[in-house]
């Protein structure tokens, strides 16, 4: 007769409840170190957000900022322009001397990615197709990392940004608790923090409330909004003298009044463009302009050097600490979009813990307490299995840092089911070999031989769909596929091997004994 | 413990005509309920806004449509309870792309004035992510039944594959009238629930076939009747304790779990009964009008486990350097 003695089975089965233990720990206990599985937004509140790039904007930007090197170029050169100007997609112009043409076409061969078309001395430039294609591709990529950049600095715990398929981008702000803290946020995210400082057209400043956007485009113009008073217009100059992008650092200070105002510094290169255009404009007003409003615009007494300039607006100190954040981090060369929004309040996700926790405990204990019943001991060895198995999806979860959402939830329950029905099948299997009449050992060994191929097809089927599910599932759908996977192939472990394994091991009680009511709750006695 | 005696077989297949009724019944009207009704998609597949409120004690929904009203966008907004007296959704199908305005908010300004509240839960879904969401799950639908159906034509028989699938629909369709029937908002977990319920239907028509594969080997008798009744009475007791066991463990996630997870429990309970009662007196019978030949079926097998030992003869007698 077999001893009770250690078998393969047995062994791995403990190592798993060892590795299920071991590393569901750190998320029961909640320790300082390992890894441990997050709860999902749904779960601890917070904000998701997935946001659509107007790449198009990006393509705009790109035309204007070749509108001012052209602009920047022919004014330091002598160079005659005429009628400038910037459409969706190209920059126009009339060269007026034709012996410059050497000279613009040479600095125009220096910037990449240009298509230009010249009918005599009339240029339109437009951006090739793969030009344009880099461009968006650029804009979703630094809008990724500018967003990115300002949520680090906002101070919320654990921001995530991150690229979602082609032209998606995926915000999860879990640390959010007020409304106040996501409008802010959402502002900050928002921003285009587009810092221009332009020209005020003198000669045609005193129109500036007659003329339409139209008539002033024709000057080469565009009429802005004041920011502190909105029914106040100015009149400035289309191409900027430079922007945002050369800028170093941006800080909160304060003015002579106490007021918050953003000192801004100007790399070199924009530090000389903006000495050489202060230097040749003595006398003419300078518009500070942000987000295509003009925050100020102070006259030009000298030429201003060290490039360092200040924006003040009237801001309250977190509007002026969010407009520094989002000046340092840089401009969103696209504006961004809300697709789909999901925010949770703290309160709402403790309730969804809550209920959830109760029904999971409830289901598991009904199951854990029927089985006992209906199979005797063979019952308390199903649920062995059970519980080591939800510990090994625990475990697997809190390896991977997934996450746990509702769904997810709800996955491990069905995975309780799952898991419950390789045994029943396996203790079917065994009470009908008894029935025919079968030794203790062959109906064991019997038994788990017919219900493989029956509980191998039920759960590969299973896990075939739950593949689907997290191939075409978004967020919440995909944490539910995961868990129920992992479920099942955990339950193959501990429900097929592992009690395989405590049957082997417990085989010389089972034959001492031979009461089949205590052992697998059925009457009758073995041979 | 013991519920059902496994010496007895029940004579399944001669009273089918009956079920048979009931099944066609079912899926009528679940067909008129999808063509007449349809789905009543929710924010997930239709784009939209979900505002839930929480207000301290019980929530003035009649006053709350008053002060909501006033903003055209909110004209066809609905508004009901949600879970208790005190909580409330509020759901309407225009969404904003802006990020800097919130819908939320302006529901909250609305509100103001209704008593002491507190936005809980804002879903915004834009009607592109929608459209989005809606195809991503069809597909997800597709793609799964044919997995599986290669699988099973794989580990099976075509007829097999055909009849499981068969038997699936005719869960699905039963599952999909429920929801319309109970007025469940179709969102992801509705989503998730009916391929959960794929998998589930599928399982337990899988343990029914496997058996009939199995008896179909060792029993020497031809008539598939007899073989299906008791293949379906051998394992009729691991069908019930299973289900019964999943009922209930999905019943406390139904009646405990939530709000949230109403629908989606809902669905499932529905589900598991329909996919219990078609893995017994669907799936099976289809097998017959299938034309399934038991002897034909044998004759196969015998042909399979001849070349099996002709294969293995040959390696045998490559092993020993005989070939």
């Amino acid at each position: 007769m077999n001893k009770g003695k250690l078998n393969y089975r047995l062994v791995i089965f403990f190592l798993a409840i060892i590795f299920g233990i071991g590393f569901s720990m750190p998320t029961f206990l909640q320790t300082e170190k390992g890894a441990k599985i997050s709860l999902g937004l749904d779960l601890q509140g917070g904000l998701y957000m997935l946001l659509g790039v107007k790449t198009d904007e990006a393509i705009k930007s790109k035309i204007k900022s070749i509108a001012s090197s052209i602009k920047y170029f022919t004014d330091n050169n002598d160079i005659i322009i005429d009628g400038l100007k910037v459409t969706k997609d190209s920059v126009k112009f009339v060269l007026v001397d034709p012996d410059e043409e050497k000279n613009i076409d040479e600095m125009l061969k220096k910037i990449p990615g240009l298509e230009i078309k010249k009918d005599g001395l009339n240029y339109t430039i437009n951006l090739t197709p793969l030009e344009i294609e880099a461009t968006k591709e650029y804009a979703i990529n630094q809008a990724v990392e500018t967003i990115r950049n300002r949520l680090d600095q906002f101070g919320l715990a654990e921001p995530n940004v991150a690229r979602q398929g082609k032209d998606k981008i995926l915000v999860e702000l879990p640390g959010i608790k007020t409304g106040e803290e996501e409008q802010r946020a959402r502002e900050l995210i928002a921003k285009a923090a587009h810092l221009q400082l332009m020209a005020i057209d003198e000669q045609r400043s005193d129109r500036a409330y007659t003329m339409t956007q139209q008539e002033a485009k024709e000057y080469g113009d565009v009429i802005l909004e004041d920011a502190r008073v909105p029914s106040k217009k100015h009149i400035v100059k289309e191409v900027p003298i430079l922007d945002g992008s050369m800028l170093t650092d941006a800080k909160v200070g304060f003015d002579r009044m106490n007021q918050p105002v953003i000192n801004f510094t100007l790399n070199a290169e924009g530090s000389k463009i903006f000495g050489d255009f202060t230097a040749k404009n003595v006398g003419n007003r300078l518009a500070i302009v942000l987000d295509n409003k003009v925050y100020s615009a102070p006259v030009i007494r000298e030429r201003i050097g060290g490039g360092s300039g200040q924006i003040s607006g009237g801001f309250s100190v977190d509007e002026a600490s969010d407009v520094a954040i989002a000046l340092r981090s840089g401009a969103l060369l696209a504006p961004v979009k809300l697709l789909e929004k999901r925010s949770v309040g703290p309160s709402l996700g403790a309730d969804s813990i809550k209920a959830s926790m109760i029904a999971l405990a409830l289901g598991f204990v009904l199951v854990v307490i029927f089985m006992v019943l209906y199979y005797g001991i063979a019952g308390v060895i199903a649920d062995v299995a059970l519980i080591v198995n939800l510990f090994i999806v625990l475990a697997v979860m809190a390896l991977f840092g997934a996450t746990l959402t509702l769904p997810g939830m709800a996955g491990i329950v069905l995975t309780v089911g799952m898991a419950v029905d390789a045994n029943v099948i396996i203790n079917e299997r065994i009470r009908e070999l008894f029935r025919q009449g079968v030794s203790i050992q062959k109906a064991i060994e019997k038994g788990y031989e017919n219900a493989m191929s029956a509980i191998l097809d039920a759960n590969i089927t299973t896990l075939l769909a739950a593949i689907v599910l997290y191939a075409y599932g978004t967020g919440p759908i995909k944490g539910f596929a995961v868990t129920m996977s992992i479920g099942i192939l955990a339950s193959m472990l501990t429900a097929i091997l592992g009690t395989h394994g405590i049957y082997q091991y417990l085989l010389p009680k089972i034959e001492k004994r031979k009461n089949l009511s205590l052992w697998f709750g059925i009457k009758g006695e073995a041979k | 413990m013991q519920i059902f005696s496994q010496d007895r077989t029940y004579d399944f297949m001669g009273k089918s005509l009956p079920f048979l009724m009931l099944s066609i019944v079912l899926i009528l009207a679940s067909y008129v309920m999808i063509f007449s009704k349809g789905l009543n998609y929710g924010i997930d597949f239709a784009g939209g806004t979900v505002v839930q409120v929480k207000y301290e004690g019980k929530a003035p929904i009649k006053l709350m449509r008053e002060k909501i009203a006033q903003d055209k966008m909110f004209a066809n907004a609905s508004i009901t309870e949600f879970g208790s007296p005190n909580e409330v959704v509020i759901r309407f199908m225009s969404s904003s792309d802006s990020v800097k305005e919130d819908l939320g908010d302006k529901v909250a300004k609305l509100l103001k004035g209704t008593g002491n509240f507190e936005i809980r839960r804002v879903d915004i879904v834009g009607p592109k992510v929608g459209g989005e969401l809606r195809e991503k799950g069809i597909m997800a639908m597709v793609v799964s039944i044919l997995a599986i159906l290669v699988y099973i034509t794989f580990r099976f028989e075509w007829r097999f594959a055909i009849a499981s699938i068969i038997a699936l629909v005719h869960d699905i369709s039963i599952a999909i009238g429920a929801i319309i029937l109970f007025k469940v908002d179709v969102n992801l977990d509705i989503l998730a629930a009916l391929l959960t319920l794929l998998g589930y239907s599928l399982n337990d028509t899988i343990i029914v076939f496997d058996r009939i594969r199995e008896e179909l080997r060792e029993s020497k008798s031809n008539d598939l009747f007899e073989i299906i009744n008791s293949s379906i009475s051998k394992t009729l007791s691991r069908t019930i304790l299973t289900s019964l066991t999943t009922f209930f463990v999905i019943l406390t996630l139904w009646a405990f779990g939530g709000e949230i997870i109403h629908g989606f429990g809902l669905t499932l309970l529905v589900g598991i009964i329909v996919g219990t009662y078609s893995s017994i007196f669907v799936a099976s019978p289809i097998l017959k009008w299938l034309n399934f030949s038991v002897e034909e079926f044998k004759k196969k097998e015998a042909l399979k486990e001849k070349r099996r030992i002709e294969k293995e003869k040959m390696r045998a007698q490559y092993e020993q350097g005989i070939v």
